[in-house]
């Protein structure tokens, strides 16, 4: 089952690189049909998942479990599953997919390549949410990087070769960080890349010698970790190549830049540093509330500060990551449902807002926020979205967003009441300079230049309404999603937070 | 536990036929003159075939001395003569076509470039040192006439040149070295080295300036850093062939004859762990050059616009990679070395044929010369971008799995600034590995001022051939694995 999607996009690949070049759209159909068995299963999935697997640590509560030797010598299992964590980011990576092939109807140039790519990319993802062996999870982690070079670098915008090699440096470097510190897990964790027995181990009183320093073993490796994870999500300081690889990116691969990579940041501290180094996350879970406060506030005021409408969107994805940081802090089981909640609604949503301003760079070919004026006169349908767009990412009462943004800082009130007081701020700005920038594009005098721009067409519509549908009904009733993540979750904080104040360790 | 001469010819076939074929190929270039040489390179390939097959059928033999002790029989070194001649036979079957080396001299080439592979195949069996000198130097000296044949070129001669007068130094300085450890112990022989050694009441500082003189030979053949500086400049001078051919062979012979010598004259096997003599710290010396190798290496390549020189600039970081293999006193260390060096073989020799595709005519060599081929010549680009990241050691190419293998053996050995230090090397190999790929796929072509190589389809089969493996091994090495772990059984005695 999960290997099927996984990679099923894989065994699209060959057709589409031997279809002939005259015929555009049987390879779009056939990219089409490559992520819609991935989305078909996904939906599948969504209604067998037993509710109550709890997952992390415990072995049998996994579900759809596939575990193999792959190389016995080194114990390298080809081992997935999934559990409440990962459950409805599967959902998420196999819905954003498929309505990204649509969105990238208009490409013309290398569609073959481009398709392959971008189906390549959904296996790393799919993989990436699914692996249970830590080095299974690092190919797949690592798979992801290839085609997303050659998607930004080949199809991205003016600077797309500097935006492309400055996500690769920048992963590369965190993965090496992770390369190393899963190897030292391996030896300290009894020769296993097996996440669930290396949850097992305890690290703590190893110590670990570097350039004559000697350091706490747990300590070094969850910031190894860390940083690794850190720049996927990406975490001020780490941040600096999110607004240019966003900027150049085309906008599918943003909106999956945005909707599923950035996410893979977080998951991944959820999935490995979280479980297998909980007294280290204990000792980091205070920075960490920092570092969520400096990303809501700070990606609050350089998305204000931003002119071009797609670096203001990245800025805000680093502002609306802040909350998970926030969440997965905080050590209670809501600001760990919120978190996760967070990591769906976000998806959702930005995705929305890149699609949105796809939709408006391939009319006007610019996205200067101070270059439009009175769309919505032009454009009533297109506005529409765009305003329930705005409004889910402000965290309007009624629209996904509020309800994971209030879980998260209801949370975090209860270890962090001061730095949970200054994230709340972070929604006053992102009110502010998303309304703002709603009344420039949009209201007041109609720009003469696009008095003659077309309506949004039916494949645009096509690919909003299942985003737009789901910000809406989750806005109101959100049990589906949290029902999903709730067992594992507050499982998650059990093993870290109350174990240790139980004495169990 | 040495057997005498008669004996040991049995075990000598595969070096026994090179020789032979080095007759054959002179013999034949006299009845070929002036032809094109397709008579040479049909008899230096079947030769090295056969002494492939000979060697293959000598896998799973038992391990034992030759030659009154000169020479060991051992899966260690099997693994290197199988690797030296294959990695001969692709240099051969692309070195043909090459105009560049087949306009004169067909014959004499094709005889050194066997010379040099005998002797590799001698350098990863000796264990005594006056043989390592011996073997060194038919290695080195062959190889100076190669990269300095092409006659009418100046930068050909002059690194030909260059590379005699480095060679002389360093193989003096090993000499040297040498005579100073027989001074020391009164033997040559690397087992009764070690044993006087044990017991012997040596001063740890003459022991110390010994080996840096030793592996001051080494080092060269290596091109390990401080004895690296020739490299660029040879690489750059000689054919392209020859040098994808120095880039891989001679660099694994010195990884093999530096093991020997460490591991089975420095240092005490116990229960397949090796510990290093007290008082001579050889393991943390080569560690450092090591690190320093692979820094160097990597900086300096980012710099370059000549792609050949930035591969050999490319080779010297990855000579460090290897290096790390060595200062474990691991068999593990050692597996992984055997591991990378196929797998580096693999990849390093596919990026030259590519390099060797494009320069067919003794042009296109800078980056500007590849733009846009990614959507021109789709069969040299995809291959040659599969080569770069794996060089670069990202899943799932080959040269990750590669990769792993050496800092899992760094880590299990608690060397962290030693891994640390290497996986960032691996961040900064990136910067001139991808801007290949990033001139061939994403710059547009543009107006290319020369145009393009016509490329013999069976060159063009020997790169997708060596490009399957660099990607099949990066995620079914089980194979590969076993190979490994075979290898790494050296000799050395009790």
């Amino acid at each position: 089952m999960l290997s099927w999607i996984t990679f099923a996009p894989l065994l699209v690949i060959p057709p589409i690189l031997l279809a002939p070049r005259s015929r555009p759209n049987l390879i779009r159909w056939l990219a089409v049909l490559g992520t819609a068995v991935p989305l078909v299963l996904a939906g599948y999935i969504f209604m067998t998942y037993d509710r109550a697997g709890v997952g992390i640590n415990e072995p049998e509560s996994f579900q759809y479990v596939i575990k193999m030797p792959w190389l016995e010598s080194f114990n390298i299992q080809y081992y997935m599953g999934i559990d409440g964590l990962s459950v409805s980011m599967l959902l998420l990576t196999a819905l954003l997919s498929f309505l990204c092939i649509f969105a990238s109807w208009g490409i013309e140039k290398g569609l073959k390549g481009y398709f392959s790519m971008f189906l390549l990319l959904e296996v790393g993802m799919m993989g990436v949410f699914c692996a249970l062996d830590f080095f299974l999870f690092f190919i797949f982690w690592e798979v992801m990087l290839l085609p997303m070079y050659f998607l930004i670098g080949i199809w991205g915008g003016p600077r797309k070769i500097y935006a492309a090699i400055k996500f690769f440096l920048y992963t590369l470097f965190g993965s090496v960080l992770m390369l190393l510190c899963m190897l030292a897990l391996y030896f300290k964790g009894g020769q296993t890349f097996d996440m669930l027995q290396l949850m097992q181990g305890n690290y703590d009183s190893s110590t670990l010698t570097l350039f004559g320093w000697t350091m706490n073993f747990a300590r070094v490796m969850f910031i190894g970790l860390f940083i690794g994870f850190a720049i996927k999500v990406p975490i001020v300081p780490f941040h600096t190549w999110l607004p240019d690889a966003h900027v150049e990116a085309p906008t599918a691969i943003s909106v999956i830049l945005a909707g599923v990579l950035l996410k893979m940041g977080t998951y991944g501290l959820m999935r490995i540093s979280f479980p297998i180094l909980p007294e280290a996350t204990l000792w980091f879970a205070p920075a960490l509330a920092v570092l969520a406060v400096i990303n809501i506030v700070y990606g609050a005021l350089c998305a204000m500060a931003q002119k071009d409408f797609k670096k203001l969107i990245a800025y805000s994805s680093v502002s609306h990551m802040g909350f998970v940081l926030l969440g997965m802090a905080s050590g209670t089981s809501q600001g760990m449902n919120g978190a996760i909640l967070q990591m769906f609604n976000h998806g959702t949503v930005t995705a929305m807002l890149f699609l949105l301003v796809g939709v408006i760079y391939d009319r006007a070919h610019h996205r200067e926020i101070n270059g439009f004026g009175g769309l919505m006169s032009r454009m009533p349908v297109y506005g529409s979205f765009t305003s329930l767009a705005f409004f889910a990412a402000i965290g309007l009462p009624g629209l996904s967003s509020f309800i994971s943004e209030l879980l998260v800082l209801l949370g975090g009130w209860k270890n962090f009441p001061g730095i949970t007081v200054l994230c709340s701020t972070g929604i006053v700005l992102g009110a502010a300079y998303m309304l703002w920038t709603l009344q420039r594009v949009f209201l007041g005098p109609l720009n003469e230049k696009y008095k003659d721009l077309p309506e949004i067409n039916k494949r645009e519509i096509f690919t909003l309404v299942p985003l737009a549908i789901m910000t809406i009904v989750f806005g109101f009733y959100p049990q589906p999603i949290l029902n999903l993540l709730r067992a594992s979750s507050n499982h998650l904080v059990e093993l870290v937070w109350q174990a240790d104040r139980l004495g169990i360790r | 536990m040495s057997l005498s001469n008669l004996d040991s010819l049995r075990y000598f076939l595969p070096e026994g036929i090179v020789a032979l074929t080095i007759l054959l190929v002179l013999g034949a270039d006299g009845i070929s003159r002036g032809r094109r040489g397709g008579l040479n390179a049909a008899v230096a390939i079947a030769g090295m075939v056969a002494a492939l097959a000979a060697a293959v059928t000598q896998i799973g033999m038992p391990s034992t001395f030759l030659f009154m002790g000169m020479l060991a029989f051992d899966p260690f070194g099997v693994f290197f003569r199988v690797f030296f001649l294959a990695v001969g036979v692709v240099v051969v079957l692309v070195a043909h076509p090459y105009r560049e080396l087949s306009r004169e001299f067909t014959g004499e080439s094709y005889a050194m470039l066997l010379g040099v592979v005998m002797g590799m195949m001698l350098l990863a069996t000796s264990t005594n040192l006056l043989m390592i000198y011996l073997a060194l130097e038919m290695v080195s000296l062959p190889s100076y006439l190669l990269t300095g044949i092409l006659r009418r070129d100046s930068k050909s001669s002059e690194a030909g040149l260059k590379y005699v007068l480095f060679g002389a130094a360093a193989s003096g300085c090993m000499v040297y070295g040498m005579s100073l450890f027989y001074g020391m112990t009164g033997t040559l022989d690397l087992v009764e080295l070690r044993n006087a050694l044990a017991v012997t009441d040596v001063p740890g500082s003459a022991l110390m300036v010994a080996t840096a003189f030793v592996l001051a030979g080494f080092g060269f053949k290596i091109s390990m850093v401080p004895f690296h500086m020739w490299s660029p400049d040879v690489y750059e001078g000689a054919s392209t062939p020859v040098t994808a051919f120095l880039s891989v062979a001679p660099k694994a012979a010195g990884i093999a004859v530096l093991l020997r010598f460490c591991l089975s004259g420095l240092a005490t096997a116990q229960d397949g762990a090796y510990r290093a003599f007290y008082g001579l710290d050889w393991p943390f010396l080569l560690a450092v050059l090591s690190a320093v190798t692979m820094t160097l290496g990597n900086l300096a390549a980012i710099r370059q616009e000549n792609v050949k020189r930035m591969l050999a600039y490319s080779s010297i970081a990855h000579a460090g990679y290897l290096l790390m293999g060595a200062v474990l006193l691991s068999t593990e260390g050692i597996k992984a070395i055997t591991f990378y060096l196929v797998v580096y073989g693999l990849m390093n020799l596919g990026a030259f044929l590519v390099v060797i595709a494009m320069s067919a005519d003794g042009r296109r060599e800078t980056f500007a010369d590849y733009r846009g081929l990614g959507w021109r010549m789709p069969l040299l680009a995809v291959p040659m971008a599969i080569f770069m990241f794996s060089l670069v050691g990202l899943p799932p190419f080959a040269g990750f799995v590669g990769k792993v293998y050496l800092f899992k053996a760094v880590v299990a050995r608690d060397m962290w600034w030693l891994a640390l230090i290497g996986v960032l090397n691996s961040v900064v190999s990136l910067v001139y590995y991808a801007r290949i790929v990033k001139t061939m796929f994403l710059d547009e072509p543009g107006e290319s001022p020369l145009p393009l190589p016509r490329v013999p389809w069976m060159h063009v089969a020997l790169i997708v051939a060596l490009a399957i493996p660099t990607f099949v091994f990066g995620f079914r090495f089980g194979w590969l694995d076993r190979v490994s772990s075979y290898s790494l059984q050296i000799l050395s005695g009790s």
